[in-house]
């Protein structure tokens, strides 16, 4: 029975943290200060971000009031939603459409209302608050979430205020090729996920 | 019956030992760096890429606006596309040829300035972008990180575009012309070294 014991508490060991670990960053200064870094460390949340904080920032001041306050909002609520009923895989796809949706947009300058803007928002809101609430849950959790979306906020709300401040032809050509940038990280993307599944 | 508790427990700390850490760190920022550092190296690896991309961005500055933007926001996003063609393994006959034609042709019209309705330039470049990604797409390493790895191939290829457009900028005076038209001829020269490879 010893044996049988030791086998269990050894099979228990290998099989239980390694998933839940996966993607997190321990900086040792606390929760708030691993979600900050998660985020800051994460090209898949930070590009879609930038992208929309470009997308609104080109449409005005209203787009983009709009977009920084609902972006992290809903972030927060996918979070919630993540912490309390996580995902157990990934979604390279989604994320990988997410920022190459945005980022084309962004080079195409599309012409989309508020209205519009505030629903790309929305929805990449809760989509990448919900994988990221999901991947925070066994720790940092919540305080680490808190960390994600204050991150999130800031970095919107300089992205945003330095394109709609912007009156430069050449400066608002450099915006949309950071579009093309972006969306074309996203085609490179859906290549190495089709290669891999 | 199971065995003795101690040979029980090496083969467990054996087990444990062989399956702990590999699963753990398959995510970890380790390596990740890796990536994009590899991805910002593979664009400028190549000579013939090298001419082609900042062919484009010379050309792009002797058209002007808005060829001098279009074509650098044309070109990394169809390479792109070239280039997932190339990771997923759809074939692309001719990739070196075309390869080589575009050095010839982009430096052709870098030495002799030549102004194409601004659709036609695009589609120009865009052809060339297929052939130029789906060569890299199908370079690219196995097991790298693929996100960092492809924003660091991006972001190199479109430095060279701005290096292009950079070196065009004595376009605006006479001097500048002539050495824009002169680097034409070697880009061009040096595609036909390209095809002569390609062929033998």
């Amino acid at each position: 029975m010893s044996g049988r014991r030791t086998l269990a508490t050894t099979a228990a060991v290998v099989l239980l943290p390694r998933i839940a670990h996966a993607h997190l960053v321990n900086t040792g200064l606390g929760p708030f200060y691993d979600g900050v870094s998660h985020f800051a460390l994460t090209p898949e949340d930070v590009l879609p971000a930038v992208a929309l904080a470009l997308l609104a920032g080109q449409r005005g001041s209203l787009a983009a009031r709009r977009a920084l306050f609902v972006l992290p909002l809903g972030w927060l609520l996918g979070g919630v939603v993540g912490l309390a009923f996580p995902t157990i895989g990934e979604s390279p796809a989604l994320t990988t459409a997410s920022f190459l949706a945005t980022g084309g947009l962004v080079a195409a300058e599309a012409r989309l209302g508020p209205g519009w803007i505030t629903a790309v928002a929305a929805s990449l809101g809760l989509l990448h608050g919900y994988l990221n609430g999901s991947s925070l849950s066994p720790a940092p959790g919540a305080l680490g979430l808190v960390g994600v979306v204050a991150t999130l906020f800031v970095t919107v709300a300089l992205a945003a205020a330095l394109v709609v401040a912007i009156r430069a032809p050449w400066a608002r050509i450099a915006v949309r090729v950071a579009g093309s940038w972006i969306a074309a990280v996203g085609l490179l993307m859906l290549g190495w996920s089709l290669r891999a599944g | 019956m199971w065995p003795s508790s101690r040979a029980t427990r090496v083969a467990a700390a054996t087990l444990a030992a062989s399956a702990w850490p590999a699963l753990a760190w398959a995510h970890t920022e380790a390596g990740r760096a890796e990536g994009f550092l590899a991805g910002l190296h593979h664009p400028v690896s190549g000579l013939d890429h090298v001419l082609a991309m900042v062919s484009v961005g010379l050309w792009g500055a002797q058209l002007g606006a808005p060829a001098v933007w279009l074509l650098p926001v044309t070109f990394p996003m169809v390479m792109a596309l070239g280039g997932m063609l190339g990771l997923v393994g759809v074939p692309l006959p001719g990739v070196e040829v075309g390869i080589a034609l575009s050095g010839i042709l982009l430096g052709l019209a870098v030495l002799a300035e030549w102004r194409p309705p601004l659709w036609v330039a695009a589609v120009v470049v865009g052809l060339f972008a297929v052939f130029h990604g789906h060569a890299h797409g199908t370079e690219l390493p196995q097991g790298a990180s693929g996100l960092l790895y492809s924003m660091g191939f991006v972001v190199a290829t479109g430095s060279l575009h701005a290096c292009g457009i950079g070196i065009g900028a004595i376009h605006r005076w006479g001097w500048g012309r002539v050495v824009l038209r002169a680097a034409g001829a070697l880009v061009a020269l040096a595609g036909c070294v390209f095809l002569w490879r390609a062929f033998v």
